[in-house]
């Protein structure tokens, strides 16, 4: 009985949490606008939200495309089909990869840091003493950052794709011989605009959004202590990538299963 | 009690609960407008929640918390931010922005409450920090300062935009003698010559004592005492007089409250 009303605890306390969650993003973005003060706080944190990925997305990006080359000329050169191998990392760079490992290293790289930032500004009082001066932390701090993770992350993922392309054709051309006009040729008849590369776009969206969502509420919403912050910046990571593995299933089945 | 001609902050019947340890119950307290009044008690009984109640960032279980007759606790939000822009508050910690210098968080008030240009700005904030005494560091950033002048640069913050009602959070934890004559005097000052209304928690009972027109004491989640500094060294309260002179014996308990301190020693063994 007790395991029964412990359960019950919980989920009542995952459905209070959930609702705090919403009435922080609602707060923060639902306001006055105020495009002098915000922009420029707002242009600070896609630098550091944004640009500061970058380094760890290019990178992964170029691997991870030049693994696929790799593993799709060893699969493909069986069936004498290894001219295909362009189709095959650009369709998958496009739809799955990096929309899904964008959203993944971002959560790690960006996610964490704004989780940890925003929880050590509540257990300094920054944020009570903002509210003290006279200014909503959820307009100055939270709404910045939301705006911002939810714009990068879609950007950052197109690059991810782009050199992920890139990185493919380096293996496949450059090095395993692969004719480079069928290679591009290929990729150019199989990826379709509105099909591919725009449902990879949306899918960029819905993670950024959720992301930096949950990311900006574990900070808000810790405990301001180091071990609550420390907590806070682990569920920000496990929440985020299991909120972005799981919705990339039902948006795949969406976009790409005719449900 | 003293009844008071204006009064700026009535706080009736308060009651305000921590999980299931009651820090406040049904407690009156009036902070008469101009004065320095300073609320004074043992360490968790509730004086730095007390400025965050009247600041609107708790919300109390019962009770009402009248700043100029609005009552804080049913304000909306934006209700709320206006009525801070009237308060300063110096937090325990300091609280400033550690990633902008000195200069910029005593000028984050002024920027955003005034259209001041930039080099009035500029004059503002080197008098305020003048006036605690950091104008040379205005350049440094807050990672740079030490415990006790990061206070006094938050101090300089909370009176930036020299606001009716000044709420300091132990003001004077981590001065040194010669910082904090100074700031019992900048207090003094501030309160005489601009009439703003102070609020002071305080557990250093001389300096306290030595400024404050009108003192509350805490204990047990309710008011114990209170009057004028004169008034309360004739309190015949053991309570009030233990707590004055500072004695750890007395019926004020020093210890958080326990279970029999044999037994939980013993208990190890068993």
């Amino acid at each position: 009985m007790d395991q029964l009303a412990l359960l019950g605890r919980k989920g009542l306390d995952k459905l209070a949490a959930f609702g705090r969650a919403g009435m922080i993003l609602f707060q923060s973005l639902v306001a006055k606008p105020q495009p002098l003060v915000m922009f420029p706080l707002f242009v600070k944190q896609i630098y550091f939200i944004g640009v500061l990925s970058l380094i760890i997305i290019v990178v992964s990006g170029l691997f991870i495309g030049m693994v696929l080359g790799l593993q799709g000329y060893t699969i493909l050169v069986d069936y004498g089909s290894e001219q295909a191998v362009g189709q095959m990392v650009a369709l998958s760079l496009v739809r799955e990869l990096a929309p899904v490992v964008t959203a993944l290293l971002f959560a790690g790289r960006a996610g964490s840091a704004l989780t940890a930032e925003i929880g050590l500004m509540k257990a300094t009082e920054q944020l009570s003493s903002l509210e003290m001066i006279g200014v909503d932390p959820l307009r100055r701090i939270i709404a910045p950052r939301f705006w911002a993770g939810f714009i990068c992350l879609p950007i950052l993922s197109a690059i991810f794709a782009i050199v992920g392309v890139y990185g493919g054709s380096i293996v496949s051309i450059d090095w395993l011989g692969i004719y480079d006009g069928s290679f591009w040729a290929n990729m150019q008849n199989s990826v379709n605009f509105y099909d591919d590369v725009l449902n990879g776009l949306i899918k960029a969206v819905v993670f950024g959004f959720v992301v930096t969502w949950i990311a900006v509420f574990q900070g808000y919403d810790c405990i301001p202590t180091s071990e609550g912050i420390s907590q806070a910046t682990t569920k920000t990571v496990v929440y985020s990538s299991l909120a972005v593995l799981g919705l990339d299933f039902i948006l795949t089945a969406v976009m790409f299963g005719e449900l | 009690m003293t009844q008071f001609d204006d009064v700026v902050i009535d706080i009736q019947k308060l009651s305000f609960s921590r999980g299931d340890r009651p820090i406040y119950n049904e407690v009156d307290i009036k902070i008469p407008r101009g004065k320095i009044t300073a609320i004074m008690g043992p360490s968790g009984t509730g004086k730095t929640t007390l400025l965050k109640l009247i600041g609107g960032q708790l919300k109390p279980d019962s009770g009402s918390i009248l700043v100029d007759s609005k009552n804080i606790p049913a304000l909306s939000r934006s209700d709320l931010f206006g009525v801070r822009e009237r308060m300063g508050m110096l937090f325990q910690s300091g609280a400033l922005f550690t990633d902008i210098s000195v200069f910029e968080n005593v000028a984050f008030p002024i920027r955003v409450h005034t259209d001041l240009l930039e080099d009035m700005i500029r004059d503002v904030v080197l008098m305020k920090l003048h006036a605690v005494g950091l104008r040379g560091a205005h350049d440094l950033m807050p990672s740079e300062l030490s415990g006790g002048m990061a206070r006094r640069v938050a101090l300089a913050r909370a009176i930036a935009l020299d606001p009716d009602i000044v709420m300091y959070d132990e003001p004077f934890t981590g001065q040194d003698p010669i910082a904090m004559g100074v700031l019992v005097n900048l207090i003094r000052r501030l309160n005489h010559s601009l009439g703003h209304t102070s609020i002071i928690v305080s557990h250093d009972i001389q300096e306290t004592l030595g400024i404050a027109d009108y003192i509350y004491i805490i204990a047990d989640s309710k008011v114990i005492a209170s009057g004028t500094p004169e008034e309360l060294s004739r309190v015949e309260s053991e309570q009030v007089k233990q707590f004055i002179q500072g004695l750890p014996d007395g019926p004020v308990p020093f210890h958080f409250p326990a279970n029999d301190y044999e037994d939980d020693l013993l208990k190890g063994n068993r």
